[in-house]
C-alpha cells in the first residue's frame, strides 16, 4: 500500500506541471492585452505603458515566463490582479471557502440521496420502487444544471418567495439569524448542484450492485446464513463502490464545472464567478490562478480516488 | 402421404430459420422491449424532424424585430411567445435546435473516434506506450474542462472567424473543443475492455490459430468492445448538447445573433419574473432532448450487453 501511495503522488506531480504547461501555453497564446485599455488613452505616454510592460515581465519570451510564473506559483505568490487592484492569492482566498462549501455540502447530499436510494433499488431491481427511482434519476442528470437552477428560482424565488435568488456574504445578522439567513441563501446552489450529481452517482450505484450481486459469492455469503443487510452491506456495496470511484473520479471536473454554472446563477461569490468575471475583464493572473486551483482540486480528489481504489480493492495496490 | 413428407421439413426446418438472426435484427428485438428508449428515439426524431424541416413550414424571419409584440406570451400569432425585441421564439428555437443538435452529434463523432484509437492502442500495447496514453488520458481528465473551453473559445474565436466566417469558424471551434474534451472517458473504457478481452479464451484462440495482432484487434475484439462505445457515443451526444448549451448559457458561446437553446435562455434568465415563457420553453427542449437520447442509451445498453436475458 505505501508503495501504491507513492506511485500515486509521483503520477500526479507529473500531471501537474503538463497541466501547469497546458494552462501557460493556451493563456500565453490569449489575444487580451491588459495595458490595452492605456494605448488607447491620449494621457498615458507610449514610453511609461512600455516600462510598465517591461516591469511585469510582459515581453519576455513565453519560456521564461512560463518558469517564472511556475517558481512564483509554488512559492505563493500568484500575481496582482489588473482588474480589483489586490494581490490574487488574497482575492482566491477570500472566494474559495464559499466555493467549497457549495461543492462539499452538495457532494454530501449526492451521497446521501445516491447510496441508499442506488441500492435498494438494485436489491429490488425492476420493482416499482426501482422504476420510480431510475425514472427520477434520468430526469434529474438530464436536466441540466442552469436550467434547474432557472427553474428553482422560477418556484421558489418568484412565485412563491420563499428563497432569495442572490447569494449574499454580507448578511446584517447574528447568532441563528445568521444560521438561517445563510441556510436559506445555500438551499437552491447546494440542491441544483446536488440532485443532478445525486441522480448520476444513484445509476452508478444501481448498476454496480446489480452487477455484483449476481455473483457466486453473494449466494456463498447468503447461504452462509448471513443476514441480508449483512450480505448487501458487507460483501455487495464494498465490491461495487470500485467501479462507482472511478466514475465519481471520472466526473470531478464535470463538478467543477457543475459548480461554475451554479455560481453564475446564484451570482455566489465563490472562485467560478470570478472566473467568468475575469475572463470578461481580460484579468489575466486571476484566469491562471482560479484555472490552477481547479485542476489541483481535480488532481487533489483524483488522487483521494485511486487511495479510496487501492484500500476497496486491494488487488490494485499490489503490482 | 404428401402432407407427412411436407410437414416434417417445415417443422424442423422452422425453427433453425427462426435462430438465425443477425445482431442488428436481435439488438433492434431487444431494444424495442424497452419502453421508454423507444419513446426517447420517437421523441427524439420529432425534435430532429422539427428543427429540420420546421423553418420550412413555419416561415417566421428568426430576426424580425418588433417592439410592439415585446415580451408576449404564447398566442396563435408567436406559439411560443416573444423576446424583449419582439423577435418569434418559435422559429428562433427550430433555428437554434439545428445548431444544438448538430454540435452535439458532431462533437460525439470526433470523441468517439479519437477515444476509440487512442484506447485501442493503450488496451493492446503494454509497457511505457500504455503508460504514456494513459498519462495523456489522466492529464486530459484533470484538466479543469469548462474553464478551458471558455478560455479556448475566447482566444480562437476572432481567428477562425475571419477564417470561415462567423457561423462555420464559432461550429467547427466549439465542435472541436466540446469534442477533445470528452474522447477520454471512451478511451478508458475502450482500454479497460481491450485488457479484458485480449485475455479471453477466444481471442486467445485466435493467436493461437496464428492471427496477427491487427486481425485480433478488428475481428476479435474491437467488435466485441463496441457495446459500451455506442452506448458511451449516444450518451455523449447529451452530453455535448449540455457542453454547447453551458456554454452560451454563460455568454461565451455563440454570437447572439445565433440562437441557440443556450444562449435563448441566457438572454431570458433575466426577465424570469415578468417573461417566464421565454427560458422555459428553451429550457424543456433542451431537457427533452438530453432525456431522449439517454433513454435511447439506455435502451442501446440492455440490447447490446449479451450477458443481459431479455
Amino acid at each position: 500500500m505505501g508503495r501504491y501511495v507513492l506511485r500515486r503522488l509521483l503520477i500526479a506531480i507529473p500531471s501537474l506541471i503538463g497541466i501547469s504547461i497546458v494552462l501557460f501555453t493556451v493563456l500565453a497564446l490569449a489575444p487580451g492585452d491588459p495595458f490595452e485599455e492605456l494605448a488607447t488613452n491620449p494621457n498615458v505616454p507610449a514610453e511609461v505603458r512600455a516600462n510598465l510592460r517591461a516591469q511585469f515581465g510582459l515581453d519576455d519570451p513565453v519560456t521564461v515566463r512560463y518558469v517564472r510564473w511556475f517558481g512564483s506559483m509554488m512559492n505563493g505568490d500568484w500575481g496582482f490582479s489588473f482588474a480589483s487592484r489586490i494581490d490574487v492569492d488574497q482575492l482566491i482566498l477570500q472566494r474559495l471557502p464559499v466555493t467549497l462549501f457549495v461543492i462539499g455540502s452538495s457532494q454530501i447530499l449526492a451521497l446521501l440521496i445516491a447510496l441508499p436510494i442506488g441500492v435498494y433499488a438494485a436489491t429490488r431491481p425492476y420493482s416499482l420502487f426501482d422504476q420510480i427511482a431510475n425514472t427520477f434519476a434520468f430526469i434529474g442528470f438530464s436536466l441540466p444544471t442552469f436550467f434547474t437552477g432557472i427553474l428553482f428560482i422560477l418556484v421558489f424565488s418568484i412565485q412563491l418567495d420563499w428563497l432569495p435568488f442572490v447569494y449574499r456574504t454580507d448578511i446584517a445578522a447574528t447568532g441563528w439569524r445568521w444560521w438561517w439567513e445563510h441556510g436559506k441563501q445555500a438551499l437552491m446552489p447546494v440542491a441544483v448542484l446536488g440532485l443532478f450529481q445525486g441522480a448520476s452517482w444513484t445509476r452508478y450505484v444501481r448498476s454496480a450492485v446489480l452487477d455484483v450481486i449476481r455473483l457466486d459469492y453473494v449466494t456463498t455469503a447468503r447461504s452462509k446464513g448471513l443476514r441480508e443487510i449483512a450480505v448487501v452491506v458487507k460483501h455487495v456495496v464494498r465490491n461495487a463502490l470500485i467501479p462507482v470511484v472511478t466514475l465519481v473520479a471520472l466526473q470531478m471536473p464535470a463538478i467543477f464545472g457543475g459548480a461554475i454554472v451554479t455560481e453564475q446563477i446564484f451570482r455566489v461569490p465563490g472562485i467560478g464567478s470570478l472566473l467568468i468575471s475575469a475572463i470578461l475583464a481580460n484579468d489575466t493572473p486571476v484566469i491562471m490562478a482560479v484555472t490552477f486551483v481547479f485542476s489541483c482540486l481535480v488532481i487533489l480528489f483524483n488522487l483521494l480516488a485511486d487511495l479510496l481504489y487501492g484500500w476497496l480493492d486491494p488487488r490494485i495496490s499490489y503490482h | 402421404m404428401a402432407g407427412s413428407i411436407l410437414a416434417s421439413p417445415t417443422t424442423s426446418g422452422a425453427p433453425r430459420a427462426a435462430e438465425r438472426v443477425s445482431p442488428g435484427a436481435e439488438a433492434w428485438r431487444r431494444f424495442r422491449r424497452h419502453r421508454l428508449a423507444l419513446a426517447g428515439a420517437l421523441i427524439l426524431a420529432l425534435i430532429m424532424l422539427a428543427v429540420a424541416l420546421g423553418p420550412f413550414v413555419w416561415t417566421v424571419p428568426i430576426n424580425d424585430i418588433d417592439f410592439a409584440a415585446k415580451l408576449q406570451r404564447p398566442s396563435w400569432s408567436h406559439p411560443f411567445g416573444t423576446d424583449d425585441l419582439g423577435q418569434d421564439l418559435l422559429a428562433r428555437m427550430l433555428y437554434g435546435g439545428r445548431i444544438s443538435i448538430a454540435v452535439g452529434l458532431a462533437a460525439m463523432v470526433i470523441a468517439v473516434v479519437v477515444g476509440t484509437f487512442v484506447g485501442a492502442i493503450a488496451g493492446m500495447s503494454r509497457g511505457w506506450v500504455d503508460a504514456a496514453l494513459m498519462w495523456l488520458t489522466d492529464l486530459f481528465l484533470s484538466l479543469p474542462q469548462l474553464p478551458l473551453l471558455l478560455l479556448i473559445i475566447y482566444l480562437f474565436r476572432d481567428t477562425l472567424k475571419s477564417l470561415v466566417g462567423t457561423e462555420a469558424g464559432m461550429f467547427i471551434l466549439i465542435v472541436a473543443v466540446i469534442g477533445g474534451f470528452r474522447w477520454m472517458p471512451v478511451a478508458r473504457l475502450v482500454r479497460a475492455q481491450f485488457l479484458s478481452l485480449r485475455e479471453k479464451e477466444f481471442v486467445e484462440a485466435a493467436r493461437a490459430l496464428g492471427a496477427t495482432p491487427t486481425r485480433q484487434v478488428v475481428r476479435h475484439i474491437l467488435p466485441n468492445s463496441l457495446g459500451p462505445v455506442i452506448v458511451a457515443g449516444t450518451i455523449d451526444v447529451a452530453n455535448a448538447i449540455i457542453a454547447e448549451s453551458t456554454l452560451s448559457f454563460l455568454g461565451l458561446g455563440f454570437p447572439p445573433d445565433i440562437p441557440t437553446w443556450g444562449r435563448l435562455l441566457y438572454d431570458a434568465k433575466d426577465h424570469l419574473d415578468i417573461a417566464a415563457h421565454w427560458a422555459l420553453f428553451p429550457g424543456t427542449a433542451i431537457f427533452l432532448t438530453v432525456l431522449s437520447i439517454n433513454y435511447i442509451g439506455d435502451g442501446l445498453r440492455d440490447a447490446l450487453d449479451p450477458r443481459k436475458v431479455m
